[in-house]
């Protein structure tokens, strides 16, 4: 226990100069790209004159300069003040936390499917490495992760919302539709099965395939041999020796695929019509809302560098080795 | 003439007062059509001011026009083009310097208030004439508002202004917001900027930001058993294989400014219930143009501009590009404005051997690989069409020996590009024509605008005749007389070739079959849909 607060603590400390850098290497390389949100808004408007586009840049303060403007952020951020979105011409802390559970729901639970199918179909056919079985499973997994998320969506979209009416093409829920309480929930767990299911699908070959390898590479290593050895059924083998000993990648992969989903979510996001953070982040890439965009990417990173404490903490508690060393300091 | 007791224009104006007059009853006949329901139409951005009075673009009418009206909307068969709203009639003074409003009576606010001659002062004062992006131009010599009565309102100009200007613009510029909602305030952070209060025949009652806006009946509207709908819901579809799949699954019943991508008509056009609808747009025809950047040493030559029209084949870009769904362009302004267009101009018929021999004249002759000089080559990434047109661009081109380089950009990017740094040899630009030349297309091609105007002349072209024509035409009051300046105007834009006009082109709708009234009007989806039924 006292080993795993030491790594959190660690951990916390060191993540301040992380999202420090996070925030500048943003920032200036948002200022590299050409145009800004004057020029993005001037656009969706169909145009406008000089004076209109001198008093925008004014208002947003884009007339100052690139080190004014990364100080005045930096320091509203060491208040914990995000800024005002000018795309939205809302707080960026309201958008965020309106769009992130969206995300979150959708992303968590892909997560978790792909990462309880992934497993158990790589148990299935680690347990056997080579074998036919191993074989087939291998395969279709491989056809399912080459598949563009984009693709699946469209497909499955198309089979199971247009043709046989089953699920609802897009949205997060039935417009307007004043449900409440489980009934709600219900709504946006149908809304949600297509998008899950896209996500699920793709990613649940990854953990496969992860999981997969690690335990090909487990059945040469001594301690399995050591535990046949013993005598012990191969059953038990399988589950408490050589699957514990290949959940270690797949729970660091665990964690890479929380921050990758994130971005994989923007696809998925836009095709399924959900008001979600990538959305949101392709929003404010295209409307050059700098304060937006950083705010989406200090969330995310946030959000990263939680996930890998979380991950490194159930290693430890997996692997007895991780850790040790710090706590012998 | 001036010697006649009744001038043509004289008996134009009354004509028109009589006319716009008459069409009242015609306008309050109830349709026998079907009642109630709940449309639902695919929205692909949410404008973040809702308020068209300052932003009068199509994003924030698509949706705010059912809630705010303008003074007169475009119309296919009505006078000048036009069907009364708020106004029922208008007459400009002889000299131009003044235009009396007669406005409707009997018509209420969203919250009870009565509309009267002071809202339409407020905004236009307020509003249109300092915030609006196009108002700031067509109003700009406005002093001052009469309000005689609660419904006059006499606009007073410090310089004769075209009544043919006002009257063109008078859908896109005029709509009209409440007073007391307004003054006093900060108008630009209003809330009823994004939650906007008006006279139309629907309310505005929520937005879900990311799903969707909804729209409710306005169970007072002044137009007698108007509107038919409900409820009009506009969902927030950012994909656009989404809205056609979700058009398909029934789940919406419209999707309008080609939400619905070309290639995707054919196919869609044969679902059953469903329905491929070119009309509606006429009013909002967007032109494919070539933008040139007179910097450049080979493009200032007029022959080498020639050249590059004769390269491209018009025909091609039309069946290809557009798939059937766009018309050829002969000038600065298309054949959808009667009114103004000139076939009459130099025409540029797809040609390589005249483009190669103009080049040769011109002495650029090719080096041993073929070429005769490089240019960058940026297309808008606004549309599809755009970005296919730069590829299809850059083969005609290299037809001639002329070697393009095309580079992408997002659309922040390629504003900053193209129209603040002048960084571009060709540019393909989609510029929309707004029913008058005053306030859509002499911008392209007048000299003097200041870098950092988007959809401006930023190439560099000057040419003092021409810009003497759009000087004149701004300030001339006999419509007749006007028409001919910009009929000269297109001469000298076609003959000279400022920009290379390639294509013209309207949205496409999809809708339902069960939806009733599409399309009636030429601004049909910017405009108020009050007789737009859908069948149970």
């Amino acid at each position: 226990m006292k080993r795993c607060l030491r790594l959190i603590r660690r951990r916390l400390l060191a993540s301040v100069p992380v999202l420090l850098i996070v925030a500048i290497l943003t920032f200036l390389l948002l200022e590299t790209a050409p145009g800004d949100a004057v020029d993005a808004y001037l656009l969706s408007i169909g145009g406008g004159d000089v004076s209109v586009a001198e008093s925008l840049r004014k208002a947003y303060g884009l007339d100052q300069s690139t080190t004014a403007r990364l100080w005045l952020y930096l320091t509203a951020l060491a208040r914990l003040d995000l800024g005002w979105s000018v795309a939205f011409e809302r707080p960026v802390l309201s958008l965020i936390v309106e769009r992130l559970p969206n995300t979150l729901a959708l992303m968590g639970s892909a997560t978790a499917l792909s990462f309880v199918f992934g497993s158990l179909l790589g148990v299935i056919a680690g347990a056997n490495p080579e074998s036919s079985r191993d074989r087939i499973i291998s395969a279709i997994s491989l056809i399912f992760y080459s598949i563009p998320s984009f693709w699946l969506g469209l497909v499955l979209s198309l089979i199971f919302a247009v043709q046989l009416r089953w699920l609802p093409t897009s949205g997060l829920e039935t417009i307007a539709s004043g449900r409440t309480g489980i009934d709600r929930m219900t709504d946006i767990a149908h809304h949600l099965l297509l998008p899950v299911s896209t996500l699920a699908i793709i990613y649940t070959a990854l953990f496969l395939r992860v999981m997969r390898a690690a335990m090909a590479e487990a059945w040469r290593l001594d301690f399995v041999l050591f535990a046949h050895a013993k005598g012990l059924s191969r059953f038990r083998i399988i589950w408490r020796h050589v699957a514990r000993y290949a959940a270690l990648p797949l729970i660091t992969m665990l964690g890479l695929q929380a921050a990758a989903m994130l971005g994989g979510s923007v696809v998925i996001e836009s095709i399924f019509a959900i008001p979600g953070f990538g959305r949101l982040a392709q929003e404010a890439v295209a409307g050059r809302d700098t304060p937006l965009l950083m705010g989406i990417i200090l969330v995310s990173a946030v959000l990263v560098i939680v996930v890998n404490l979380l991950v490194d903490l159930a290693q430890a508690a997996l692997d007895p080795r991780i850790g040790a060393s710090e706590a012998a300091r | 003439m001036s010697a006649l007791p009744l001038s043509r224009r004289h008996v134009l104006q009354i004509s028109s007062l009589l006319l716009a007059s008459t069409a009242l009853p015609i306008l309050a006949a109830a349709k026998d059509g079907p009642k109630g329901g709940r449309l639902l139409v695919a929205a692909d951005s949410e404008p973040k001011n809702l308020n068209p009075a300052i932003v009068a673009s199509n994003g924030v009418f698509f949706i705010a026009s059912k809630v705010i009206e303008p003074l007169a909307e475009a119309s296919f068969d009505g006078k000048d083009g036009l069907e009364p709203r708020l106004a029922t009639a208008w007459e400009a003074s002889d000299d131009g310097l003044s235009i009396a409003f007669k406005l409707r009576e009997g018509v209420r606010w969203h919250d009870g208030k009565p509309f009267t001659s002071a809202d339409v002062a407020y905004s236009a004062l307020n509003v249109w004439k300092p915030l609006q992006n196009l108002g700031r131009i067509v109003f700009a010599n406005l002093t001052s508002v009469d309000t005689p009565d609660d419904y006059t309102a006499i606009f007073r100009f410090s310089k004769p202004t075209p009544i043919q200007l006002i009257r063109n613009a008078l859908p896109v510029v005029s709509s009209v917001i409440p007073r007391h909602l307004y003054e006093g305030t900060d108008i630009a952070t209003n809330p009823a900027n994004v939650k906007p209060v008006g006279t139309g025949p629907f309310t505005f009652a929520e937005h879900k930001p990311g799903e969707y806006y909804r729209l409710a009946r306005n169970q007072t509207y002044w137009g007698k058993d108007q509107p038919s709908l409900d409820e009009i819901i506009f969902r927030v579809l950012p994909d656009r294989a989404g809205a056609a799949a979700a058009l398909e699954a029934e789940e919406i019943q419209l999707a309008a400014f080609s939400a619905v991508p070309l290639a995707d008509l054919d196919r869609i056009g044969k679902v059953p219930g469903l329905t491929v609808i070119s009309r509606g747009y006429e009013a909002l025809t967007y032109q494919l143009v070539v933008e040139i950047n007179h910097r450049r040493e080979e493009l200032a030559s007029p022959s080498v501009r020639k050249a590059i029209a004769h390269a491209i084949d018009r025909s091609f870009v039309i069946d290809t590009i557009f798939l059937g769904y766009a018309t050829a362009s002969t000038g600065p302004v298309p054949k959808n404005a009667p009114e103004f267009y000139d076939a009459d101009v130099e025409s540029y018929v797809f040609d390589i051997e005249k483009a190669n021999a103009l080049l040769d004249e011109a002495g650029y002759k090719r080096d041993k690989d073929g070429n005769r000089f490089t240019l960058k080559l940026r297309p808008a990434p606004y549309f599809n069409e755009t970005r296919q047109f730069g590829d299809y661009l850059r083969q005609a081109l290299a037809a001639i020996g002329i070697d393009a380089q095309i580079v992408n950009a997002d659309s922040a990017a390629h504003q900053k590009a193209v129209y603040t740094d002048h960084d571009f040899d060709l540019a393909v630009a989609p510029p929309v024509f707004r029913g008058d030349p005053a306030i859509s297309t002499t911008i392209l091609v007048q000299s003097g605008i200041p870098a950092g105007v988007p959809f401006s002349n930023q190439g560099g072209y000057v040419n003092p005749s021409l810009d003497a024509i759009i000087a004149k035409a701004v300030e001339t009051i006999d419509s007749g007389e006007r028409t001919k300046l910009y009929n000269e105007f297109q001469k000298t834009v076609a003959g000279d070739l400022p920009l290379i006009n390639v294509a013209e082109w309207g949205f496409i709708s999809v809708a339902s079959e069960r939806l009733l009234d599409v399309a009636d009007n030429p601004r049909w989806a910017v405009s108020n849909w009050a007789t737009t039924a859908l069948q149970p």
